[in-house]
């Protein structure tokens, strides 16, 4: 072309970046990377290995191994031999090798960006000024959690061997966002990267060896899913950490469940996108290109469901689709194009077979006049309209160019219509009113919502899901959690002294004593078991001490409507719930002697330890009370002129399965954090000892604790306690009890991935561990709110 | 933003071509509308979206090689060849104005094989006092004259002497009016006084084409140049400009967004195209693409003709003319080597 004849027609031109070095370095390897385990680099054992693309040519990029059963084994030994000298360094030592990796990082940065373009399809723009930049700082920040970390995690060390598994996405990114807190917190690491996507992980553990990180600390496993299976099911890995499909994470669930194997869990989603009237509509266009047509849709947060308000949607489309229409796309390391490659032919057919499945149900389907290249994985920004929220294109995560656009009438509307979703990953609401936004932004059910932006990220903010979006929060404070654990437990709190309860019959003439009949207690009223059958309570020395009712599903489907009734609790005060919390407090010392004598029935501890629970779970209450108004969310320190506010919420209703110890102090330790934080519950009581909850309701009618925040369902507790695991309206599952029986609700909460929390290990109930803040962690989600200012 | 409702009936009929100037308008003259509150309320503008889209555009779009060459030929034809020094003399503007004639080396132009493009800068742009200086040294060239007016740069002088220098200015043979407005009527929200004003200026400009300076350093927020420009059109703006130059801040690109998007806003309520003008503080090559992608991604490529875009730019040019000399030999260029004004 010549200068002349640009000159009139103005067009841009090519604008290639080279790709001279990141060849290079692949060439080096043209025999095939191998994995990095122990420092060292070698094939796989049984000398499998696969070829890696570049999804804009479809040309094969480079060879790598696939490490089978033997490596996995070798890569889980050489991770454990590690463990505990690295746990051991102090915090600043491991600072150091962190901020070292933050400075490798930078340094090559043009590499590793060009890599991730090639290896991935994402434009040389995305990969050089976000994914890239966001991986150093993630290191940074990082490395100064490994500084802090002793002092601001007082109590806890590292979980041990953690095995992660990353997407294709964001490679490099996803790999940091792992990597960085794990080690931070002590833990030693296998990571396996996506297998249409190793290379710049591949060159990441290159620099890391380079760097001086010690052998066997970061240990790189490339494969298939088949790799990521025999690490979710190796024994010698404490912790799994997987960002991916809800079918993938969903599997996780099932094999980990029982296994006592740490878990966090990064999801899919169809986030939603909110526009309100008064919203700046340019910049929403904006937002919109950067929410769906950033990574080529391919995020897991892409804002891909745009709900507008009813009478500027009309005005909204038309300036979308102008703007659809300036946007490029083409070869990913080109510096002037929107968009790349979609990352594999599999994907690319994927979209392709789900939008022709959409198009059948109707609706308008928008493309720009131009065509996108002909060879390689290329999708056109796309927008889909005249549909309702029931059509497939609305509901299932695409993962792709697609925006599937409906309209609202209100702001209920637009939060009913935005939670519509078995997702909840992430949120943006446009409006100018500052009342507006923040009423919207806590209803929206999404781990993260952006006010008047769209998917930014930051290393010091976490970023998680609710419901089928996963668990666990990566970044920030809440995120070091997941790489965490209590210390090893105190000694055993010695067994409470025992004797036998003085039984008194009735004397001659006397009257028998008063039957008292425990009922359940649902929706604040005491409801008869829906079965009609009792179950006896047996005490000291096998004698019958009373009855309960034997709940069921119905009982449980009753209870957790009743919870959801309930839900204004969560957006009551905290200083209400704090005053509740004391009230029952005090209703409970007035009857003190009553548990205590109870207590001594069903278990033969002696009067004193009887009395000690009701005391200490007297207290317990006492220090909901006073955490109800104190459990303060944060304000991160995020790189923007704003703020981010980590909210913390309460999840919603919680099924509380109760430690069969410690009847009374049992129940009331996790009832009262759970409704302190503003959830509703359905508790299952101790199975063996359900009398102390049962009289316990009679404590909760009288201090003015609104019907449904607490229902009591006596029976078989395991039983019970899969049933509300399996229960799709509820939130989250705490099970307290056997193994067996937690491996049942870790299973059954695989369904719609609610959050669990089991332990078959004693627990100190009447020790500094059977309270605090761990519990008011379980209670609550991180929401984190992004919100830039600025006239 | 909002778009603002179509106005039925300009006050004045339209007519394409209809430009004083030597340069052939593609499209008709933007008339004088009534003057309507409703969208200038409805405007929204988010300040930190607005900063988040002009950052990451120098990112997406960019132009290399002979691609580069040629749009950097181009912006020199859309400057405004300006000089609004107070020592400043016949002497130096017509010096200016031989510049504005022979923009660029002609070895340079011969090697980039654009010699017959016939390359001049878009106008000059003077004080009233050396319009008729300048008209003569561009006699024949086919570059207007653009005069700042209506007491520039703060225009606080006497309504009626502000619209004598518009006419004297005229009457030298400035074809463009660069004016200014009272910045106090847009910091108090009086937006018809503001509309009134313009008004009257565009009605003394006559055919003159009429450059409305917002003064965008000193009104405050987006919102404000928003609701400013969008006035401004109504009141018959030809062009809606950022800065005097004079301003604590000049041309910035969040500025210039919000302003492009007004013009949009107003092609899509009324039909009728306004033109833009960046001015002040626009020094380097690469910063006059980065305006030039910001109006082909928000307005397209009619505004980057001289009809509709120009630069206020008075050292721009000499690092326009190093890169091409860069392209042209391969070898990093020097200032001295270029034809001073």
């Amino acid at each position: 072309m010549s200068v002349k004849s640009i000159f009139e027609t103005l067009e841009y031109g090519p604008a290639p970046e080279t790709t001279t070095p990141a060849l290079d370095w692949i060439k080096v390897h043209a025999g095939g990377f191998g994995l990095c385990i122990d420092g060292a680099w070698s094939p796989a054992a049984d000398g499998a290995a696969f070829e890696v693309m570049d999804p804009s040519t479809n040309k094969a990029l480079a060879k790598v191994a696939q490490a089978g059963t033997a490596d996995i084994d070798r890569a889980v030994a050489a991770a454990r031999k590690a463990q505990p000298a690295w746990a051991a360094l102090p915090g600043h030592a491991r600072a150091r090798h962190l901020y070292a990796l933050a400075r490798a990082v930078q340094k090559h940065s043009r590499l590793l960006a060009v890599l991730e373009s090639l290896n991935n399809g994402k434009p040389i723009r995305e990969s050089r000024d976000i994914d890239i930049p966001l991986v150093a700082r993630h290191f940074y920040h990082h490395a100064g959690w490994a500084q802090l970390a002793e002092g601001e995690f007082p109590g806890y060390g590292p979980v041990g061997v953690v095995g992660q598994i990353i997407p294709w996405n964001f490679p490099l990114l996803m790999l940091a966002w792992k990597i960085a807190p794990a080690l931070a917190a002590g833990n030693t690491v296998l990571l396996k990267p996506a297998e249409y996507t190793p290379l710049s992980a591949l060159a990441f553990a290159e620099l890391a060896v380079e760097a001086g990180l010690p052998p066997g600390v970061l240990n790189l496993v490339t494969g298939d899913g088949e790799t990521g299976k025999l690490m979710v099911a190796h024994p010698g890995i404490d912790k799994i950490a997987f960002t991916g499909s809800t079918d993938v994470g969903r599997a996780i669930r099932v094999a980990t469940a029982g296994t006592g194997k740490k878990l966090s869990l990064e999801l899919g989603g169809k986030s939603p996108f909110l526009v309100f009237e008064d919203a700046d509509l340019d910049s929403v266009v904006e937002g919109v290109v950067d929410a769906i047509w950033f990574n080529q849709g391919q995020v897991c947060c892409a804002g891909s469901r745009l709900l507008v308000q009813e009478g500027i949607e009309t005005a909204l489309l038309a300036k979308l689709r102008a703007r659809m229409e300036k946007l490029r796309v083409g070869s990913p390391l080109d510096k002037c194009v929107d968009m790349g490659a979609i990352v594999a032919p599999e994907q690319l057919a994927r979209i392709q077979g789900l939008m022709a499945q959409g198009m059948e149900e109707g609706g308008t389907i928008w493309q720009p006049s131009w065509a996108v290249p002909a060879e390689g994985c290329f999708y056109p920004p796309t927008l889909v309209s005249g549909i309702g929220p029931s059509a497939l294109l609305a509901q299932v995560e695409i993962f792709g160019p697609v925006l599937v656009a409906m309209s609202f009438r209100t702001p209920a509307e637009a939060v009913a219509l935005a939670n519509n979703t078995p997702y909840g990953l992430a949120a943006s609401v446009w409006t100018e009113n500052i009342n507006l936004a923040l009423d919207i932004a806590p209803k929206v059910k999404a781990g993260v919502v952006w006010i008047n932006c769209t998917n930014q990220f930051d290393a010091s903010a976490g970023f998680g899901g609710y419901r089928e979006s996963g668990f666990g929060r990566e970044g920030g404070r809440e995120g070091m959690w997941e790489y965490l654990k209590a210390h090893p437990a105190q000694a055993p709190r010695p067994e409470a002294a025992t004797e036998p309860f003085a039984w008194e019959a009735p004397a001659e003439g006397e009257l028998p004593p008063m039957d008292r009949t425990a009922k359940l207690f649902i929706g604040g009223k005491q409801a008869r078991p829906d079965s009609g059958y009792s179950l006896p309570v047996k005490g000291a020395g096998g004698r019958t001490v009373g009855e309960v009712g034997e709940g069921n599903r119905k009982d449980l489907r009753n209870a957790v409507e009743a919870a959801h009734a309930a839900e204004g609790w969560g957006r009551s005060t905290g200083h209400l719930r704090a005053q509740i919390l004391y009230y029952i407090a005090e209703n409970l010392s007035a009857r003190g002697d009553g548990f205590a004598r109870r207590l001594q029935a069903m278990t033969s501890i002696c009067a004193a330890a009887a009395k000690a629970e009701v005391e200490a779970s007297i207290s317990r209450l006492f220090t909901y009370g006073a955490w109800a108004d104190k459990y303060d969310g944060a304000v991160h320190n995020v790189p923007i002129r704003g703020v981010a506010l980590a909210m913390n919420e309460p999840i919603g209703v919680l099924g509380l399965a109760c430690p069969e110890e410690f009847p009374l102090l049992g129940f009331v330790s996790l009832v009262a954090p759970a409704i302190a934080m503003g959830n509703t519950v359905v508790a299952l009581p101790s199975q063996a000892h359900p009398l102390a909850a049962t009289d316990f309701y009679s404590v909760l009618e009288t201090s003015d604790l609104p019907g449904g925040v607490v229902n009591i369902v006596t029976g078989d507790k395991e039983a019970l306690a899969k049933v509300l695991a399996e229960h799709d309206d509820v939130d989250g599952v705490w099970h307290f009890g056997s193994q067996a029986g937690a491996l049942a609700v870790e299973r059954a909460a695989a369904a719609n991935m609610k959050r669990t929390w089991t332990e078959w290990t004693r627990r100190d109930w009447l020790g500094a561990a059977g309270e605090g803040r761990e519990f008011l962690r379980h209670a609550t989600e991180v929401k984190n709110i992004w919100i830039p200012y600025g006239e | 933003m909002r778009v603002a409702s179509p106005v039925d009936s300009p006050v004045e009929a339209a007519g394409p071509g209809a430009a004083g100037g030597v340069l052939p308008a593609a499209h008709a003259r933007n008339p004088i509308h009534p003057f309507d509150l409703d969208p200038v309320r409805a405007i929204r503008i988010n300040r930190s979206a607005v900063e988040r889209r002009v950052g990451s555009l120098p990112g997406r779009r960019t132009v290399k090689k002979a691609w580069q060459a040629a749009w950097l030929l181009r912006a020199i034809t859309l400057m405004d060849l300006t000089t609004l020094s107070g020592d400043d003399t016949p002497g130096n503007v017509r010096r200016l104005c031989a510049k504005a004639r022979n923009p660029v080396r002609q070895d340079l132009l011969e090697a980039l094989g654009a010699a017959e493009l016939g390359i001049t800068t878009g106008a000059v742009c003077v004080y009233h006092g050396l319009v008729a200086t300048a008209v003569k040294a561009l006699e024949g060239s086919g570059v207007p004259v653009a005069a700042v007016s209506t007491g520039f740069p703060a225009g606080l002088s006497p309504m009626k002497e502000r619209l004598a220098e518009i006419h004297a200015s005229i009457a030298d043979g400035a074809k463009e009016i660069d004016i200014v407005i009272t910045r106090g009527l847009v910091l108090r929200g009086d937006w018809e006084a503001l509309y009134d004003e313009v008004r009257a200026f565009r009605e003394a400009c006559g055919e003159a084409h009429m450059k409305v300076i917002l003064g965008t350093g000193e009104l405050a927020t987006l919102t404000n140049i928003a609701r400013a420009s969008l006035v401004s059109m109504q009141a018959g703006a030809d062009f809606i400009k950022t800065s005097t130059g004079k301003e604590p801040t000049n041309a910035t690109l969040p500025v210039g967004l919000v302003m492009a998007r007004m013009v949009r806003a107003h092609l899509e309520a009324t039909g009728f195209k306004v033109g833009f003008k960046p001015a002040g503080g626009i020094r380097a090559a690469k910063s006059s693409l980065e305006w030039m992608f910001l109006m082909k991604e928000e307005l397209g490529d009619e505004w980057l003709k001289p009809d509709l875009f120009r630069f206020g730019a008075s050292g721009l040019l000499t690092d326009i003319e190093r890169q091409l000399e860069h392209f042209a030999t391969g070898r990093y260029a020097a200032a001295y080597r270029q034809p001073s004004p």
